[in-house]
């Protein structure tokens, strides 16, 4: 029973780290958004600027990657 | 791992598992596996595309000499745009990074084929010796002045030690969000695709539903491959660029 309850906490744990991917996704979509918005306005200076765009679509995917890690700890390592 | 929808058991996780290619169950560090096998596939195309795609050198490229010089020309001007001139002497290391992990993702694209780069160990073998490379450097380069790269000179002086940890914190983060966002996009990609596959088995007649979507996906992991070879890399160049004029 004991067993049973901890594995039980460890699945909703699991499921809970999928919050972090809303997480990410706003950041990303936000990073996106404003990079289009901005690209709108000065369609000319956008092309140099899509480095920056993933770099910080990177960075902001980076935490979203830290919950899946927290994931596969508690999956395979607790 | 197994979920089991209308009899039929989907077991998304399976592909990724390591086995020896010549029978048996132990795998030792000299056993051919899998891995082996894709990555040494991985290796014989880029050599492939780069070697006899330039041996012609014609004025007018033929198409495979014209894949090579682009995939060139893309990644020396991303290295000598983010890490700046003087990192163009590292340009053979990224090069090579882009094209292996470029080759690896698009080939574990291919039905039943097995993607090196969704193990985390394989990515973070890549990412420790971008990491341990990049600070090795800036210590060679700059000796103790390195360390000003997590003394930031704008902030106000009480703020300063309480940002040198945080850098410090975020300097060690590095090796794991390269490696793990690698691994996490191919792994997480291609369990998505197995699983919607495996839908298509359970549904019968409706299965062109699973269908449509398994195609639709594949089209996106195509871009998820070219992606993160690219963020791999630009992340790279980062790094180089901060061990290469460490101070903000």
């Amino acid at each position: 029973m004991e067993g049973d309850i901890a594995e039980m906490g460890k699945y909703i744990g699991v499921g809970l780290t999928a919050i972090g991917m809303g997480g990410a996704a706003i950041g990303v979509g936000n990073i996106a958004g404003n990079f289009l918005s901005g690209a709108l306005r000065n369609p000319a200076a956008a092309a140099g600027q899509t480095a920056f765009l993933f770099i910080g679509i990177a960075f902001a995917e980076a935490l979203g990657i830290f919950s899946f890690l927290v994931a596969l700890l508690l999956m395979f390592a607790v | 791992m197994a979920e089991q929808t209308g009899g039929f058991v989907i077991k998304p996780m399976d592909q990724f598992v390591v086995k020896p290619l010549f029978g048996g169950d132990v795998v030792h560090w000299y056993t051919p596996t899998n891995v082996t096998l894709w990555m040494a596939l991985t290796v014989l195309a880029i050599t492939v595309l780069l070697m006899l795609g330039t041996r012609g050198r014609a004025i007018v490229p033929t198409r495979g000499q014209s894949m090579a010089e682009l995939s060139y020309g893309f990644i020396h001007k991303m290295v000598e745009d983010v890490a700046g001139k003087d990192g163009l002497r590292f340009f053979p290391y990224i090069m090579t990074l882009f094209m292996f992990i470029l080759f690896a993702n698009l080939l574990g694209l291919i039905p039943f084929a097995f993607t090196t780069t969704s193990h985390i160990a394989v990515t973070a073998v890549l990412a420790l010796t971008v990491f341990i490379s990049v600070t090795v450097l800036g210590f060679v380069l700059h000796g103790a002045k390195f360390l000003k790269l997590f003394w930031v000179d704008s902030a106000p002086l009480v703020l300063r030690p309480v940002l040198a940890i945080i850098e410090l914190i975020s300097y060690f983060a590095r090796p794991v969000s390269h490696s793990i966002r690698l691994a996490g996009a191919m792994m997480a990609g291609h369990a998505v695709a197995k699983v919607f596959a495996g839908f298509a088995g359970a549904l019968g007649v409706a299965s062109f539903v699973p269908i449509l979507a398994v195609t639709a996906l594949y089209a996106l992991e195509l871009l998820v491959a070219a992606i993160q070879a690219y963020v791999f890399t630009i992340l790279t160049c980062v790094y180089l660029r901060d061990a290469l004029h460490p101070s903000h």
